[in-house]
């Protein structure tokens, strides 16, 4: 089943499986290792419900929904 | 001299490598054309020394960020001898992500592995000469906290220098692989140095680089859409393709190397706890605000924990301790001073002092009283009004540098990113912003953690609208004086909406500057929450250093320059005669001038003030009475005949530093009354002002927002400068009058003729509707353009 990353719930994981959007945004989400393949697992949202923390390739990383929204998860 | 950069991730125990590395000899300026840091120190063990160059904190080499594209040239062109890829092995993946990037250029690298101690502390073990054979590269283990292996680093570095290193690089395989080559190998005809790379960012499809070789971009566009687009999963999309492939590579060959104990997996490490306090959903808030008020309190509050008013015995014998000489410096009227307090009045004190011992060593020498008060008020009133800044300045910046060393400042980002954001700017906007209400200059300086150029800009801008401490004695005594004046309103009140018209001021400037002049996407916000731990001291002090250093040489330059214009100014007429003289002071305040005293009247020793109470007929007096028709449309202009003057020049002298508004406005009352009063608050100065000059309520209250909109201080204007992109600071300059323009003229007509609110919400709607189309027919074009392009 594929969601958006943004999707998840907290504690939810899932397995990105496309990367949407274009330019800087993108780029940096490649670059923070949101790749095809890689685990993402929601942690928690802020106290404003948005932007949201995910643990990806061991570590802590905060993004906005928008910015969440382009990523493609498989939901394990 | 050998030359070694240092890269690595933000977070990776770079600043404490490069630290343990160089000491105290490091240097810190700016990269050409942007203000990221650029530092640079020496390495004097071993047998030749080395520089080391410390790169910006990046997590790739894309043409994205300038950090980034600082760190790319300075690869490509800097030419060092050598790069140390400092690596968290705790965040192995990520970070080695960069290494695999670095590699390929034809310059030799050796990797440390920094926190090794933190791994080994988790169980984790890391097996090096595996890394080392997979990767191809030197690799040691370090802790550049512990100061563990850097001598074994250095050596290795020192090694890798010897011979030639040819770039490597993960993506070979595959269709990618095939591009990359052709594309590299139509570069070495061209004799490009670093072709690997270079070809690598043109399979990219890198806008830097395809700027750079628009034709051999062209080739490798035709060859991959032939041979590489079809079997593959990310079709034209080499941009992922490659991210892809790195990562691939590197959880396939270097993950293996890390073996994770299973206590790892189990339960939360300390800084798990400690963010789940932290980011609470309800508790995160208060917490962020507690923390805020905790910083204010300790650098600017007199009464430290408010132990002077619940215990007032306490309260009584430190008001009696206040009258001391030195006590004064411990103790407040009110009770305990706090240490950004104690180190205020200590410098106070010092600087008061050294200006008195000057004075005495003139008087002696026999200078004339033109050249002591030119030495004592001109050049060491400027160089006080600098350094009485420093100590809050530093204490604030203490606390600042803690929260972001310790992590937490990412953390607030991630609270208040919601908040912000509507306005243009992202979460880590907010704790500049709150720091301008104690001081601008710190707040400036720490918009450096501020990751895009245009948010940086929109920030300072907004800065000197959070009316700082040095702001509040001139709402303070208006705000009495109208009061005692009208027998109306409350004294707080009209104070704390000064402080809300600044925030309004704030928000309405950066809605304007993000749909105008900063238009364009909101910058990502896609952050590292990086793992919590104790601040080191010696980088905290190191750090401080460094800024305090960089704030002492703009000071110097540019505020004393001005000190001493502006002291010349307001104490010369235009036929170079000076006008400070001594006076006689009656009881009553009124005063002539001692020479012209009867003969035989008995002089009271201190009843003789030497002082300017001729500055209606001073160069600075004169411009103010030329410009005054300008002040008309803020109340304080051509309507308050002969006198308006004075409160354009007490606005100008306000530019030094804003304590001196009240103090001016003082000495001008003198001139034009004859009256000489002086009172704690300054209430009784204004209050003089508006009985000489007859100015009205409105027009006092939007002489008070033109003095908290506009050009800080000088010493401000010095942080903005050195903060700012080049080709900004004028017109962040021109901004401050601009707005503080406005706005004051909107506050006095509307206050003084209520029917203009009419004209001035229509000429709002009107230019907002005009924005606002603007931006919808740009944006249209924008669309069309890149359709077009496609």
């Amino acid at each position: 089943m594929v969601r958006l990353l943004s999707e998840l719930k907290n504690g939810e994981s899932g397995k990105v499986v496309k990367v949407n959007g274009e330019g800087a945004v993108r780029r940096r989400l490649f670059d923070m290792g949101i790749t095809p393949g890689a685990l993402a697992q929601m942690r928690k949202k802020a106290p404003l419900g948005d932007p949201i923390e995910i643990t990806v390739r061991g570590y802590e990383l905060t993004l906005r929904k928008v910015e969440a929204a382009c990523v493609e998860v498989e939901f394990l | 001299m050998l030359k070694i950069a240092l890269a690595g991730n933000p977070n990776s125990g770079k600043t404490t490598l490069f630290n343990a590395l160089t000491g105290s000899t490091a240097h810190v300026g700016n990269w050409p054309g942007v203000t990221v840091d650029k530092k640079v120190g020496v390495y004097k063990k071993g047998k030749e020394g080395a520089e080391i160059v410390d790169l910006p904190g990046i997590y790739s080499l894309s043409p994205y960020t300038p950090e980034e594209v600082v760190t790319r040239n300075y690869l490509l062109d800097g030419k060092p001898d050598c790069i140390i890829n400092i690596v968290d092995v705790t965040n192995l993946e990520r970070n080695l992500y960069l290494t695999t990037q670095l590699m390929e250029v034809d310059i030799p690298l050796v990797v440390a592995l920094n926190m090794t101690d933190v791994l080994e502390k988790n169980g984790d073990t890391i097996d090096v000469e595996k890394l080392q054979e997979n990767i191809g590269l030197p690799v040691v283990k370090i802790s550049a906290l512990r100061d563990w292996g850097t001598d074994e680093l250095m050596e290795q570095v020192l090694k890798a220098t010897e011979k030639k290193r040819t770039a490597s690089s993960v993506l070979s395989r595959g269709g990618i692989g095939k591009a990359i080559a052709n594309a590299e190998n139509a570069l070495r005809l061209k004799d490009v140095d670093s072709p690997l790379f270079h070809a690598i960012k043109l399979v990219e499809k890198d806008e830097l680089e395809v700027q750079m070789h628009p034709r051999e971009a062209a080739a490798v566009d035709e060859f991959v859409k032939i041979n590489y687009a079809i079997d593959s999963q990310f079709g034209l999309d080499t941009e992922a393709a490659i991210a892809d492939a790195r990562y691939r590579y590197i959880t396939e060959n270097y993950s293996i190397a890390l073996k994770r104990s299973k206590k790892h997996n189990q339960g939360l490490t300390s800084s798990d706890k400690a963010d789940r306090v932290l980011t609470n959903r309800f508790a995160a808030l208060p917490i962020f605000f507690v923390i805020l008020f905790g910083i204010f309190h300790l650098t600017f509050s007199e009464n430290f924990l408010y132990l002077g008013s619940i215990i007032p015995p306490l309260g009584d014998w430190c008001a009696k301790m206040s009258e001391t000489t030195f006590g004064c410096i411990l103790f407040s009227a009110e009770g305990i001073n706090t240490p950004g307090t104690i180190l205020f009045y200590a410098m106070d004190l010092l600087t008061s002092s050294i200006g008195e011992w000057l004075g005495l060593g003139l008087e002696a020498l026999g200078a004339s009283p033109a050249i002591q008060a030119f030495i004592c008020d001109g050049i060491w009133g400027g160089i006080s009004s600098v350094l009485s800044f420093v100590p809050q300045i530093m204490v604030l910046f203490l606390f600042f540098s803690i929260l972001e060393d310790s992590g937490y400042m990412a953390r607030v980002a991630f609270i208040l990113d919601r908040i912000l954001r509507r306005f243009g700017v992202s979460g880590r906007a907010f704790m500049p912003m709150i720091m301008g209400f104690g001081c601008s200059i710190p707040a400036m300086m720490n918009t450096r953690t501020l990751a895009d150029e245009k948010e940086r800009t929109a920030t300072m801008r907004v800065i000197p609208f959070f009316s700082c401490g040095a702001k509040l004695p001139i709402l303070t005594a208006i705000a009495g004086a109208i009061v005692a004046q009208s027998g109306k309103g409350n004294a707080d009140i009209i104070t704390y909406s000064m402080y809300l018209i600044g925030i309004v001021a704030a928000v309405i400037a950066l809605l304007v500057m993000r749909t105008t002049t900063m238009r364009g996407e909101t910058p990502p916000f896609i952050m590292e929450l990086p793992t919590y731990h104790f601040p080191r001291f010696r980088n905290l002090m190191l750090h401080l250093w460094d800024k305090l250093k960089h704030y002492i040489k703009k000071a110097f330059t540019v505020i004393l320059v001005s000190c001493v214009a502006i002291w010349f100014l307001s104490n010369f007429s235009w036929n170079w005669e000076f006008l400070m003289d001594e006076y006689y002071l009656y009881s009553d305040g009124s005063f002539v001038l001692l020479s012209d005293l009867p003969a035989g009247y008995a002089v009271a020793q201190e009843n003789i003030v030497f002082m300017n109470a001729r500055m209606d007929e001073s160069i600075l007096g004169s411009l103010g009475m030329f410009m005054q028709f300008l002040f008309t449309p803020l109340g304080f202009g051509s309507q308050l005949s002969d006198a308006g003057w004075v409160f354009a020049v007490a606005a100008v002298t306000g530019l030094i530093a804003k304590e001196n508004v009240i103090a001016t406005l003082g000495t001008l009352s003198a001139c034009l009354t004859g009256i000489l009063v002086v009172s704690e608050g300054g209430d009784a100065e204004v209050a003089s002002m508006i009985a000489a000059t007859g100015i009205t309520v409105p027009a006092l209250i939007a002489f008070i927002v033109f003095n908290m909109t506009t050009i800080p201080c000088f010493a401000a204007v010095a942080a903005a400068k050195g903060e700012l992109k080049k080709g900004t600071f004028k017109w962040t300059l021109l901004f401050w009058i601009v707005t503080s323009y406005i706005a004051a003229s909107a506050v006095y007509t509307v206050g003084q003729f209520p029917w203009t609110v009419a004209i001035w919400l229509g000429a709002a709607t009107l230019i907002g509707l005009c924005i606002f189309f603007y931006n919808k027919k740009m944006k249209a074009n924008e669309a069309k353009a890149r359709l077009f392009k496609k």
